[in-house]
């Protein structure tokens, strides 16, 4: 066996084996955001579905983020279109009525549809607890750097994005960083 | 461009009907918006021609034709009017998608070998095939002495 011709070999061969085992291993759509740990970005958008009682709020009522400032924000992004989004439908709307009464909010941002669409699918799908808004443009959804939805965005209290979660989102991860935001959220004092 | 065109158009057909006499503010205004518009147009694409679309593969903003992509292009083109660099614009893209949303990535740090990986790759290519080219095309070895015939045992080549 000649050394040195073996040792040019394994420089060679060894990089590209590394790298299509990294390929085998890495989705490449799976895309790191840069988002969680920053503010999150405002908005101020329409409610086109009001969702249910206790969460309801009127049509056309403007959800401003900085009104929520000081309360745990949960902003779901989905579409009528989104299979995905089916997944996590009921979910979602269960783990909001469980934070009821709590500094929690839930808010869904409809992205590429139409708000007539939007509701039409919430009555197919058994209706939301929370309200939906719409979001012109996308403006929103790329101030958040959305690729697609569902993408779920759990804002802490002090208005940073604590967590994102990229396509459906299970009951258990919610629950579990809402309540770890509710935990670290400092509670205001009850009145004497 | 349609809504561009059109401007033209008009201005140029204003143009032509213009009676004699001083060139009117309106029209005056209309090749301002046009040129204003033509200027803002061309800046637009050569921003979304740097940055990704997020749902495609490797396609820019500018040739995507999906919504996402020409949502973002004309988010690009609402800041440049609002008087923002180039650079401004798609430093907001890095903020929201980080430095994946560039087509072509910041040539610093890790990013580097990006480019210096192909070059590396054709210089290091380009010395393999000179030397392998003149290890083929060199002068051919001195032919190696063969033993003495003189010392070869007689053969029996003539008949007996």
């Amino acid at each position: 066996m000649n050394w040195k011709r073996a040792s040019i070999a394994a420089v060679c061969v060894i990089p590209v084996v590394g790298l299509f085992i990294y390929g085998m291993h890495h989705d490449p759509r799976d895309i790191p955001s840069p988002m969680p740990g920053k503010p999150a970005p405002a908005f101020a958008l329409e409610v086109f579905a009001p969702g249910q009682p206790p969460l309801q709020r009127p049509m056309g009522d403007t959800v401003r983020l900085a009104d929520l400032r000081g309360d745990v924000v949960v902003l779901n992004f989905w579409a009528s279109w989104c299979l995905s989004c089916r997944d996590e439908h009921v979910t979602l709307s269960e783990v909001a009525k469980t934070y009821v009464g709590k500094p929690v909010h839930f808010v869904g941002s409809l992205y590429q549809d139409t708000p007539g669409n939007g509701r039409d699918w919430i009555a197919q799908m058994g209706g939301q607890s929370y309200p939906s808004v719409q979001d012109p443009h996308a403006r929103t959804a790329i101030d958040y750097g959305l690729y697609g939805v569902p993408e779920t965005f759990i804002i802490s209290a002090d208005g940073r994005i604590a967590h994102k979660i990229t396509g459906p989102a299970s009951a258990a991860l919610v629950s579990q960083v809402v309540d770890s935001l509710l935990a670290s959220t400092p509670q205001p004092k009850a009145a004497p | 461009m349609c809504f561009a065109a059109a401007l033209i158009a008009v201005a140029t057909s204003s143009r032509a009907q213009r009676p004699a006499g001083p060139i009117s503010d309106t029209t005056q205004i209309g090749f301002s918006s046009v040129t204003k518009d033509s200027a803002l147009e061309a800046r637009t694409s050569a921003v979304a021609s740097q940055l990704r679309c997020p749902i495609c593969q490797g396609l820019s903003i500018q040739d995507s034709p999906s919504d996402l992509s020409q949502q973002m292009r004309s988010l690009v083109r609402d800041q440049l009017a609002a008087g923002k660099t180039p650079d401004e614009v798609k430093a907001y893209f890095v903020s929201k998608y980080g430095e994946w949303i560039l087509l072509a990535p910041k040539p610093s740090g890790f990013n580097l070998l990006a480019y210096a990986l192909p070059i590396g790759v054709v210089v290091i290519g380009g010395l393999g095939i000179f030397v392998a080219v003149r290890r083929w095309t060199g002068p051919a070895p001195e032919p190696t002495p063969g033993p003495d015939p003189a010392a070869l045992p007689a053969h029996n080549s003539q008949p007996q």
